[in-house]
């Protein structure tokens, strides 16, 4: 094959970025299966971000997508073409590697030109300065990335793949090797580069902050298949699986049994360890049998001696405080019940520090309108984190 | 020296350090002394050789006859030297090419591939570097022998490649797993076919490495005369040249050309060395 | 350079850190190693198995000298090694030695470059030079040159015959001492390399948490740098011993022909002078077995006590 000829038409997809469809893909090493069984729809244009631990077969979609790894099965399409068997050099995907992966005998702007000398372009000066300008690093063309700091080097990664225009623009995990100040200011500096050139941004990582903050769109991905997919407040707000509510922020979650299908209009009663808890049936994954109760620990309160519960919400307890933190804008409690386990409950420091102390008798109390209903089938820790897992 | 630095500059117990000093000093002056005379016992040959080459000699190059520099104005006027030393070169650059290009391909292969018969290829590349010259050179001799190969030119470069390519091997595999391989995915990624990742991307950044083996081969080729002797029949290079005239007496010319390519070879791997720090030390003040 | 991290990586298995080659191969790989594979099964593989064949042969009934017809005749290694079996103890007894003095003069070198000229690049740059330095001049010439420096006529013996060191009708030249010095001499960087490269890695962290918790210089030595310097020890002693032991032009210059013969001296006569190519060959297997034994056997041992 002659070089033009597997040069793809980056261009012609041009502004806005295509779709990626993958359908029912599956990637084994071995018989180790990374991906399992994989369908996924991303809309152009969107900032779409695949989420999960190490190992949750994440890196390998991302790879599959940038042609870097070929599916054991299944088909992948891009702006409505099928190039699943193409290889990398011949998709219009583009990717900012974790390391960057930066041509060391390069300088800068021969770095972010490379792709634009594979596929000839026009131009290829002023779209360098451009892309330079982009993430403000025009004065640094010369340079070498061996003398750039680690923010710059992704900059350049980052110019290096969007000068190209591709239909899509692969993110793998870069921001990880940026301390975390200046991985707050890149992450605002993508979503703005992002809005700006309106490409579909595809972003692969294990932090859910960074996701959340960045990403219309969120895919949760556990043991190669995709949990649950949203934009980050519904996954938030409404987790359909404890694997996402653990990993997503923090939940608390009891085992209960739906007792009464109707126990007021679209509320599922729910036994408790003896207590009734009212769940909505829209919130909840299934109506009958065993269930997980689950609430936001920011969504709960602390009811202390005889103070009354709100009208529309659950009450638990009584409970014991057994640890208070001071975090500066909220104060986090844990709560001890007894036959139920222990309860996170995030409170605003609306009024000063802690209100409560160590050892008091609580109850806790929270909107049913907030309450989730998840599968009682699922381990209730999973997801949670785990110190061997991501370090 | 940090350590040496801390050590003086924390607080040590009273008493129990302070006698070890005097000892710890005598110690610090030994090694360094020790092996400023195991560098002059490495350089004294040197000396030597680059020394009589400025040797007034009569019909030998024994004994010191007065200062001249009569031989490094015609380096050519012994018999023989000079045509040893382009055979020497010729079969040096010929070697290294082949010996390069070939052992390159085998070590960009085994480090990026996984394969079948991986081991046993690591050990055919590392028995020749285990096996005795004079075994190769014998080995060599015995085929050449058996098949009536005239021995000449053809043979003494075969011979040369053969032993060349395990060290070529061996270095350029250093360079290669240095490499990250996402590298060679970022060049795919921006549209460069395998071929154009190759050239553009991986042989600039092997090329030190290939370098630094084709400089070891051409030395290795250059200076060898067991394996050349068993293999080169009546063809002469300049260590066979000189071994062969050594009973009757070596021309002090032997000793230029050995003292020209010695300041020939410390020349650039010290300019290499000064830039390569030059370069380290700039880049450091940015 | 060069030379050293590739030896290390050689001895030490395979302990290139390279992240497992994520491709699969289809057909590149045969593309790549190809040429190479058959160069060394034509020029190395083939001639030794010529080699083993050669050992075996018997002249031709009736034949000139020198010519000889295949047969399997095993008393070939029977007549060879009973005749030169103590010009091969010879060999391998000069090559230990030599490898013995290489470590004892190579060591202290390494560790000054790589230990003591820490810091310094350019200095450290330049001892490196200095180590290779002699390979960039004919190593004939420099073996010559040992001959003259030690000539029975040269100013080195006649000073020491002055000094009262060496008595009066002893020599320097022509002796096993003579032949055992440019055995160490012409290999000591092979030596000094791997283990710089060795030391060259070690953390100088280690050292300074050594000095802490043994505070003796000696006891961090023993306990810190030696075990950790032990890959390069190893490619060291091998690289000095394995050419030693097949070398015959330190012999034959600074040897006397009669109790310095090494093996190697004998394999080129065979072959150039008597034309006995069996004889030749056989020594040639003898000693390439006895190499491959003796290295194997070490670098089990190394391997399993020192490298873990």
């Amino acid at each position: 094959m002659t070089s033009t000829g597997a040069a793809p038409e980056a261009q012609a997809t041009g502004a806005g970025g295509a779709a990626l469809v993958i359908e029912r893909v599956t990637k084994a090493f071995g018989s180790f299966v990374a991906v399992d069984d994989l369908t996924l729809t991303i809309q152009p244009g969107s900032f779409f971000a695949l989420l999960g631990p190490s190992g949750c077969g994440k890196t390998t979609t991302l790879r599959m997508i940038a042609g870097l790894e070929q599916p054991t099965s299944g088909t992948l399409s891009i702006g409505g073409k099928d190039v699943t068997g193409t290889r990398a050099h011949q998709r219009p995907v583009n990717t900012v590697f974790q390391s960057y992966a930066l041509f060391p005998h390069l300088t800068v702007g021969e770095n972010v030109a490379f792709g634009l000398r594979r596929t000839r372009a026009n131009d290829i000066a002023k779209r360098v300065a451009d892309g330079l300008d982009l993430v403000e690093l025009r004065h640094l063309a010369d340079r070498r990335p061996g003398q750039l700091s680690g923010g710059q080097q992704q900059r350049v990664a980052l110019a290096r793949a969007l000068v190209n225009r591709p239909a899509l623009l692969l993110l793998d995990e870069p921001l990880g090797a940026l301390d975390l100040k200046l991985r707050r200011q890149m992450q605002l500096e993508l979503k703005r580069i992002q809005t700006e050139v309106g490409l579909t941004f595809v972003h692969v990582t294990h932090d859910q902050e960074e996701a959340m903050t960045m990403a219309d769109t969120v895919a949760v991905m556990n043991r190669g298949r995709i949990e649950q997919m949203g934009s980050p407040a519904q996954l938030y707000e409404l987790p359909r699986t404890t694997f996402v509510a653990n990993f997503l922020g923090q939940s608390n979650l009891v085992a209960g049994t739906v007792v009464e299908r109707d126990e007021k209009p679209g509320l599922l009663g729910v036994d408790v360890g003896g207590t009734r808890i009212l769940v909505p049936q829209q919130r909840a994954v299934r109506t009958d049998g065993a269930v997980l109760v689950g609430a936001r620990p920011e969504k709960m309160r602390l009811l202390v001696g005889d103070q009354a519960p709100g009208e529309a919400e659950n009450v638990l307890g009584p409970g014991v405080v057994t640890d208070v933190s001071f975090m500066g804008v909220s104060t986090q409690y844990q709560v001890e019940i007894a036959g139920l386990g222990t309860f996170g409950v995030f409170a605003q420091n609306l009024l000063g520090g802690a209100t409560v102390t160590v050892g008091s008798p609580v109850r806790l109390a929270w909107a049913v309108d907030f309450t989730f209903g998840l599968d009682g089938a699922e381990a209730a820790d999973e997801g949670t984190f785990d110190l061997d897992d991501e370090l | 020296m940090t350590a040496v630095l801390d050590r003086v500059a924390s607080p040590t117990p009273q008493g129990t350090a302070a006698p070890r000093r005097p000892r710890r000093r005598i110690g610090d002056m030994l090694v360094p002394t020790f092996a400023a005379l195991a560098f002059a016992y490495l350089l004294v040959p040197v000396a030597y050789t680059v020394a009589f080459s400025f040797n007034d000699a009569g019909k030998t190059n024994l004994v010191w006859r007065g200062f001249t520099l009569d031989n490094w104005r015609n380096p050519c006027a012994a018999p023989q030297v000079c045509e040893a030393f382009a055979n020497s070169l010729q079969v040096g650059f010929v070697s290294t090419i082949v010996a390069t290009v070939l052992g390159t391909l085998i070590a960009i292969a085994l480090v990026r591939f996984r394969f079948r018969g991986r081991s046993a290829t690591n050990l055919l590349i590392f028995l020749p570097m285990s096996t005795p010259e004079v075994v190769l050179g014998a080995a060599l001799l015995a085929q050449f022998l058996a098949l009536r190969v005239p021995l000449g030119f053809g043979t003494v470069v075969a011979a040369h490649v053969m032993f060349c390519i395990s060290f070529v091997v061996v270095t350029v595999k250093a360079r290669v797993s240095s490499l990250d391989p996402a590298l060679e995915e970022a060049a795919a990624d921006l549209y460069a076919s395998p071929l154009q990742a190759f050239w553009r991307v991986t042989f600039p950044l092997l090329l030190p490495g290939i370098a630094a083996a084709a400089l070891l081969a051409f030395s290795l080729s250059f200076d060898d005369f067991i394996v050349t002797n068993f293999t080169s029949g009546a063809y002469t290079t300049f260590p066979k040249f000189v071994y062969v005239s050594a009973t009757r007496g070596i021309p002090p010319q032997a000793n230029v050309i050995s003292s020209f390519m010695f300041v020939l070879a410390l020349a650039i791997v010290v300019l290499v060395q000064v830039l390569g720090y030059a370069r380290s030390k700039r880049l450091r003040a940015r | 350079m060069s030379i050293t991290a590739a030896l290390g990586d050689t001895v030490a298995g395979d302990p290139s850190a390279a992240p497992p080659p994520r491709r699969t191969a289809q057909r590149a790989h045969l593309v790549l190693l190809g040429p190479g594979i058959i160069y060394l099964l034509l020029f190395f593989v083939v001639p030794v198995g010529a080699l083993l064949a050669t050992s075996l042969y018997v002249p031709v009934p009736g034949g000139d000298v020198g010519q000889y017809q295949p047969a399997f005749h095993w008393q070939n290694y029977v007549d060879a090694i009973s005749q030169f079996w103590p010009t091969i103890v010879r060999s391998f007894w000069f090559a230990l030695l030599a490898t013995g003095a290489a470590l004892v003069i190579g060591y202290p070198m390494a560790y000054v470059i790589a230990v003591r000229a820490r810091g310094h690049k350019l200095l450290q740059g330049l001892l490196l030079v200095l180590v290779v330095a002699p390979f960039f001049t004919s190593f004939i010439l420099r073996t010559i040159a040992w001959k003259q420096i030690l000539a029975d006529d040269s100013f080195t013996v006649s000073a020491l015959h002055w000094l009262h060191l060496l008595p009066a009708d002893a020599r320097l030249t022509a002796t096993p001492f003579a032949v055992v010095c440019g055995l160490t001499y012409n290999f000591l960087p092979f030596m000094v390399l791997p283990i710089f490269a060795a030391l060259g890695r070690l953390d100088s962290r280690l050292l300074e948490a050594g000095s802490d918790l043994y505070a003796s210089p000696t006891t961090t030595f023993r306990t810190v740098t030696w075990p950790l310097s032990m890959p390069g020890v190893v490619a060291g002693t091998l690289l000095v011993f394995i050419p030693a032991a097949g070398d015959y032009v330190n012999a034959s210059l600074l040897g006397n022909n009669t109790n310095t013969t090494m093996v190697g001296q004998v394999i080129d006569s065979r072959f150039f002078k008597v034309l006995d190519y069996p004889t030749a060959a056989c020594l040639s297997v003898v000693l390439m077995a006895a190499i491959m034994l003796l290295v194997g056997a070490y670098i089990r041992r190394a391997g399993t006590e020192e490298l873990v």
